[in-house]
């Protein structure tokens, strides 16, 4: 079988990765305490110009405390925060070249829409026709036009939600914040406004940061998602670095689902391992294999990366024995538990696309079937 | 689901339309409005197109029955009113009270306002604390209260003695009998329907929405004029209502207080009625002080309904 690594994912886009390039914002070993709680603790992260950032994770993991950090809602108890290489301590809010998205869009109830996207532009002074040009620019941009004289209560969440992101654009910010920017849409809306969000971050060249906890929104638009856990990064990489190259088991089970395996390491032969387990034995393909001969080791594998077949498969290994516990028909996929043989009798779960409408599906309720997968779709998980 | 609004639509016209509950919920504040408004006022207004006489109640005509009622029309007139509106007393009575209660009204907005806000800023487990400081006053007597500030504010009282022990002042204020006197016992007392109306709408207000302002480059000035002031401005109009209308018409306070020099129509109104045993003009001085207050009443009622909620 031909290696793949996951290093030949194409990038245009990956200024991180390039020594040279300037960061546009720097967290610098910021920390943030609220009484006892440590809402981020010495984080360092750098924002590159252009790029759409994504600090994933669950509530209370300290992202939307990190961005408000950014904006200058929160100070940092240690730490700094530049932007272009300036600190930002000490400057108040209104005087930071950012600009933030609510989650509640915040729009103010008591001015028009109008009225909404001007504001920012009247704190600069700017001259009342430049107003109007920039205002109407930016309803053209959230293809809002004749909008203008409405009130916030008289719009629909995605309306509110265009208007709330066009008063942030208005002042041409250096970093757009975006605090769960699709979190009250529902879900039609939410892919249409997804994609939207993208083309104009493309288009206008700017750089944002969102904050969300939906792991697929961050994968579908963020050139670099952080993973976030109790305040600190679990992991910073492309969505696919993140999805397939999951730095450890925390990172590996919040972005999508996962099966995990355990195994001992029975043998390393360059970047080939195998492993012993109760499930049988297993062969996976690590570049980077950390491990010493006779470890106990975590393996994840992602549910679609296993195959179900009624026969035995004919490889030597990476296969267990099981019976169909459950099918759960998706629509674009199904998702069905196997319950593995053996005392433990672990629920894995297999995701099976549904690629023609009328096949009948070849497994039922309790069938015995095979499971099996590729030496490459095992991921060690370290940690 | 049709089944059953049917059902209960046969049931509801079963029965008589107007023994109908939600009718009845309707009615009682009407009853009462009728009974202890509508009834008192007509009476209040009988009296006014009455004449005063030496009588018991001093004041005729009186009633005798259905086989007099033309002759009690009759003698009914607007004599009262007209000398209201013939006397400038009167037009000058209800322009002081007028000015005394809208100085009144200012004055405890301006201190009421920032007592609020501050309110509304502290922590959350001190708000219930700091409103109950506030309706504390409440806890004793209107009365004892003003007299409370007779004593503050009389010659060699205990502003007088506090300001002279602090070397401010070598003569005394002499504030006692005066209209500053009135408006200090009006601002004191009504502090709280200022403050409570303004600090819920304050208390209410979106914090997000300032945060917002902020990142929008407002400094704190401005984020105060845009954004807090427009927000609160239905408690505002709830407040200046609830202290401008019943100063308007304020008797204790100017009485006591206010001294003779003082002009308020309160203070009119008792005199025509208890010195001056003139009940009819005295009731035409309170059905014109009505009219007076329904004025505010109706502007408040247009602000409000322009404020969407």
């Amino acid at each position: 079988m031909a290696r793949k690594s996951l290093g030949n994912i194409r990038r245009a886009f990956a200024p991180w990765a390039d020594p040279a390039a300037t960061p546009l914002v720097q967290f610098e070993a910021v920390t943030r305490r609220f009484g006892d709680i440590t809402a981020v603790s010495d984080l360092t992260l750098a924002l590159y110009p252009g790029e759409f950032h994504a600090l994933l994770g669950p509530s209370g993991c300290g992202k939307t405390t990190l961005m408000r950090m950014l904006a200058g809602f929160e100070t940092p108890d240690s730490g700094r925060i530049l932007l272009e290489g300036q600190d930002l301590a000490g400057t108040p809010p209104h005087l930071r070249p950012t600009n933030m998205m609510f989650q509640s869009y915040a729009l103010f109830p008591h001015m028009s829409v109008f009225d909404n996207i001007a504001f920012g532009l009247r704190q600069q002074g700017l001259a009342r026709e430049a107003i109007a040009a920039r205002v109407a620019e930016m309803l053209a941009l959230v293809k809002l036009e004749g909008f203008a004289a409405r009130r916030p209560d008289q719009l629909s969440g995605g309306q509110k939600q265009r208007v709330a992101l066009a008063r942030a654009l208005a002042r041409r910010p250096k970093v757009l914040l975006l605090d769960e920017p699709l979190g009250a849409l529902d879900r039609k809306l939410r892919e249409e406004t997804q994609y939207e969000l993208m083309d104009l971050q493309a288009e206008l060249g700017l750089t944002f940061l969102m904050v969300t906890h939906d792991q697929d929104e961050a994968m579908a638009m963020a050139d670099r998602i952080s993973v976030m856990e109790r305040g600190r990064i679990a992991q910073v990489g492309a969505p696919e670095e993140i999805y397939e190259m999951p730095a450890n088991r925390y990172v590996a089970e919040f972005v999508g689902d996962i099966n995990v395996f355990e195994g001992i390491v029975e043998e390393i032969k360059g970047e080939i391992i195998a492993l012993g387990g109760p499930g049988g034995s297993m062969i996976l393909d690590d570049p980077n294999p950390t491990v010493d001969l006779g470890q106990k080791v975590n393996v994840a594998i992602r549910p679609e990366k296993l195959s179900i077949t009624l026969e035995e498969p004919p490889q030597p290994t990476n296969k267990v024995k099981g019976e169909i516990w459950d099918i759960g028909y998706l629509g674009d996929f199904t998702m069905v538990q196997v319950k593995l043989d053996g005392e433990a009798g672990q629920l894995v779960k297999v995701a099976l696309p549904n690629r023609s409408r009328r096949a009948e599906r070849p497994i039922a309720w309790e069938d015995r079937v095979w499971l099996s997968w590729d030496v490459e779709a095992g991921i060690l998980l370290r940690g | 689901m049709e089944a059953g609004t049917e059902t209960l639509d046969k049931r509801a016209r079963g029965r008589a339309s107007w023994l109908r509950p939600r009718w009845l919920v309707l009615a009682l504040p009407y009853a009462w409005l009728l009974a202890f408004f509508l009834l008192p006022f007509l009476i209040v207004l009988r009296i006014a197109l009455s004449d005063t006489a030496r009588a018991l109640p001093p004041y005729a005509p009186h009633w005798t029955g259905w086989a007099e009622a033309w002759n009690f029309l009759q003698a009914l007139d607007l004599e009262s009113f007209t000398t209201l509106f013939g006397d400038s007393l009167y037009l000058e009575a209800y322009l002081s009270s007028l000015r005394i209660a809208a100085t009144a009204t200012l004055i405890t907005l301006l201190i009421a306002f920032p007592l609020a806000y501050a309110m509304a800023s502290a922590p959350r487990r001190w708000q219930p604390a700091l409103l109950i400081l506030v309706i504390l006053p409440f806890w004793t007597s209107f009365l004892i209260r003003v007299y409370a500030w007779m004593a503050i504010l009389r010659p060699e009282g205990v502003l007088d003695a506090l300001l002279r022990g602090l070397g401010l002042i070598d003569e005394p204020l002499a504030l006692m009998n005066t209209e500053t006197a009135v408006l200090i016992g009006m601002v004191y007392s009504y502090l709280p329907f200022m403050v409570l109306p303004i600090y819920t709408t304050l208390e209410k207000l979106d914090r997000s929405l300032l945060e917002a302002a902020a990142d929008l480059g407002a400094t704190p000035f401005r984020r105060f004029v845009s954004i807090v002031i427009p927000l609160a401005r239905p408690g505002i109009y709830a407040g200046c209502f609830l202290v401008f209308v019943p100063a308007i018409g304020e008797f204790v306070i100017p009485d006591l207080l206010g001294g003779p020099e003082t002009l308020m129509i309160g203070k009119v109104l008792w005199t025509e009625f208890f010195s001056n045993r003139d009940w009819p003009l005295a009731s035409a001085v309170a059905i014109l002080l009505l009219l007076v207050l329904a004025v505010p009443l109706l502007v408040y009622q247009r602000f409000a309904r322009k404020e969407p909620a």
